[in-house]
């Protein structure tokens, strides 16, 4: 369980404060599958990076599974980092002189994981992205969404209870983007929380829930099937934008 | 993370970089190469002067004509020391009661002669106490013979290459030489001994001593070899010699050492240039130390986002430190192997090329070496791998 209180995220740019993220109060059950929309510079990578405690927040306060993630130290935060939570970025991030295989092991190398135990898991989700003939190619030699699907057996092998996605598909055809969210959608029914930051209808459209942010609040709540709305309202949103700009330059 | 681990992972960061590696080892092994050829040189040139001097026999004192110390002596007026002479020579041995033997020792070069057959050679004119004081052995024949030294008898022996130049197919013992322009009896041919001090003593012709300052027109000797009953006496000799030639000159116009003392002067010259280039040396690995910085930086650099994906997915920036601090041991460990094979490898090239110099590095120094370049790389590592466990995640992901 995700509980978000008043949460908020300033970042200092010179002298300057800036507000990435404004008092955010929201819960994420246990098992949701949650889409994060927003125009570029809302707050939603913000958003991710303080849920994945990666950053933590200016204020408020963010409980995961009951514990206070503001109470926790940076060793404790990098513990909760590599057991109960995976990340599954738009670049991939693979590191690219270790293989396939070598890549997901990654996690549990420095996890102090049994070697006979990691190859074990390392066949197991290399298996379930439909990529263990390709376990000892190494990133190079690996199709993007290949790549991307290397990536979500790393995210996973440590059985995370919530998987972060930050544009999974943003760097794939429509196909291997379709594949990948096949599959982020197969682990999420079989009872993992997934939370997806996307600017793409299609991705956001399978969500349970779609939270859309503007200027770091929350200012739409929607469901999956509700994806026009919500894509009329970042429509506005833009067009605001525009508006803005166009008085500013004047 | 376990060791094993950690060494496995930074070993394929390592080769997953093989120039930028290449490189940095190169620095590693060429100080690490420097240590061991330097040290190899000077620890070869100690036991080279120590054997040389070791050779001119045990328990010697060396009198020589002339003060080593500076005199007080005015502008343009020389002091002029008196002669050594062969009286000198024989009142210290008659005198000295801790004298075991003298040789006295006159020299310069010379004809000698055979036929159509003519070398030009040391020539060296001495007592029959030279062979036991030098600890020259013969090949045939017999030394000088013992007797009153200020007769010179037209004798000679031959040195080993110059009996067997002159030679070539007959037992020179028993035949007559010219040697300038005396002729002399050859007595003994002396076994090989090789070249000591500088001096090709298988190139070397002896005469006695007197017969020696008259060719070479010589009034006073050379040396006068002394040796002392003990290595004990070796002190007391030499003053008692320094008393006595002060007593027979008038004035202290000669110089009395010690092997001893002279080795030891070599020795504190060699351990003044091992020292000067341990600090060559230790330079050498410093800029090694600050190339694998270099490399480590960049490699930090260049794999933030690598670092930035190891801390989103639990890794400890304890985890980071050991890596990169392991990469840096890693480089430094074998650069210094590498460099210990370099190092070995010219030091059998100039062992090849100067065959009497018995070059080898010393343990100390092939420990010493390979230590201190694994622990100028750790700690030159230090800086770069705190650098990677301060990158924030978030930041490093995307590669700022």
């Amino acid at each position: 369980m995700i509980e978000l209180d008043s949460l908020s995220r300033t970042f200092m740019v010179g002298d300057r404060p800036v507000h990435a993220l404004r008092e955010i109060t929201e819960t994420i059950a246990e098992g949701e599958h949650v889409a994060i929309m927003g125009a570029s510079g809302s707050g939603k990578s913000t958003l991710l990076n303080l849920i994945g405690c990666l950053d933590r927040p200016s204020s408020g306060v963010y409980k995961l599974n009951d514990r206070s993630v503001g109470e926790l130290s940076q060793a404790e935060l990098t513990q909760v980092r590599r057991n109960e939570i995976g990340f599954v970025f738009q670049s991939f991030h693979l590191v690219p002189r270790l293989t396939a295989a070598e890549n997901v092991e990654l996690p549990m190398i420095f996890g102090d994981v049994p070697r006979r135990e990691r190859q074990e898991r390392v066949a197991s989700a290399l298996d379930a992205v439909g990529l263990a003939e390709r376990a000892t190619h190494l990133p190079d030699q690996l199709s993007g969404g290949e790549r991307q699907r290397v990536a979500l057996a790393r995210s996973t092998v440590m059985n995370p209870s919530i998987l972060l996605a930050d544009e999974p598909t943003g760097n794939l055809d429509s196909r291997s983007g379709r594949v990948v969210l096949d599959l982020l959608e197969t682990m999420n029914t079989e009872g993992l929380t997934l939370i997806v930051v996307t600017h793409d209808a299609q991705v956001a459209q399978r969500a349970d829930r779609i939270i859309v942010l503007l200027d770091g609040r929350v200012v739409q709540r929607a469901r999956g099937d509700q994806i026009a709305e919500v894509m009329a309202t970042l429509a506005r949103a833009a067009e605001d934008e525009s508006t803005d700009e166009e008085q500013q330059g004047a | 993370m376990r060791i094993r681990q950690t060494f496995r992972f930074a070993f394929g960061a390592l080769t997953g970089h093989g120039l930028r590696t290449g490189l940095s080892l190169l620095g590693v092994m060429i100080g690490v190469a420097a240590v061991i050829v330097l040290t190899a040189l000077t620890d070869g040139a100690r036991t080279y002067v120590i054997e040389q001097f070791s050779s001119l026999g045990t328990n010697l004192v060396i009198v020589l004509p002339g003060r080593t110390e500076t005199t007080g002596a005015a502008p343009g007026v020389t002091a002029i020391p008196n002669d050594l002479t062969l009286d000198d020579a024989e009142a210290i041995a008659l005198q000295v009661g801790s004298v075991h033997r003298a040789a006295p020792v006159s020299m310069g070069t010379e004809e000698v002669a055979f036929g159509e057959r003519r070398r030009q050679v040391a020539l060296i004119g001495t007592t029959a106490d030279y062979a036991p004081v030098r600890q020259v052995e013969l090949a045939r024949g017999e030394f000088l013979p013992p007797g009153d030294i200020d007769r010179g008898a037209p004798v000679c022996v031959l040195g080993h290459t110059l009996a067997r130049e002159l030679f070539p197919a007959q037992n020179p013992v028993g035949q007559v030489v010219r040697v300038g322009g005396w002729r002399m009896r050859v007595l003994g041919v002396l076994a090989e001994q090789g070249t000591k001090l500088g001096l090709d003593l298988d190139e070397t012709i002896y005469v006695p001593v007197a017969t020696g300052m008259q060719m070479l027109n010589r009034a006073s000797l050379f040396r006068i070899l002394i040796e002392a009953h003990a290595y004990a006496d070796l002190e007391i000799t030499k003053e008692s010699v320094r008393r006595l030639m002060i007593e027979r000159h008038g004035e202290e116009d000669v110089s009395v050492i010690t092997q001893d003392a002279v080795v030891s002067t070599f020795g504190a010259i060699l351990d003044t240039l091992t020292l000067v280039l341990a600090a060559i040396a230790a330079i050498s690995l410093t800029v090694a130390g600050i190339g694998i910085m270099n490399v480590m930086l960049v490699s930090v650099s260049e794999r933030t986002r690598e670092i930035g994906l190891l801390r989103a997915v639990g890794v400890q920036r304890s985890q980071v430190m050991a890596v990169f601090l392991t990469e840096a041991a890693l480089l430094s460990a074998a650069g210094a192997l590498l460099g210990l094979l370099l190092g070995w490898a010219l030091v059998q090239v100039l062992i090849g090329i100067f065959p009497a110099l018995p070059a080898a590095a010393p343990m100390w120094a092939v420990g010493a070496a390979f230590g201190v370049a694994v622990l100028v790389g750790v700690i030159f590592g230090i800086m770069p791998a705190r650098r990677a466990t301060k990158l924030d995640p978030v930041h490093a992901l995307a590669g700022r």
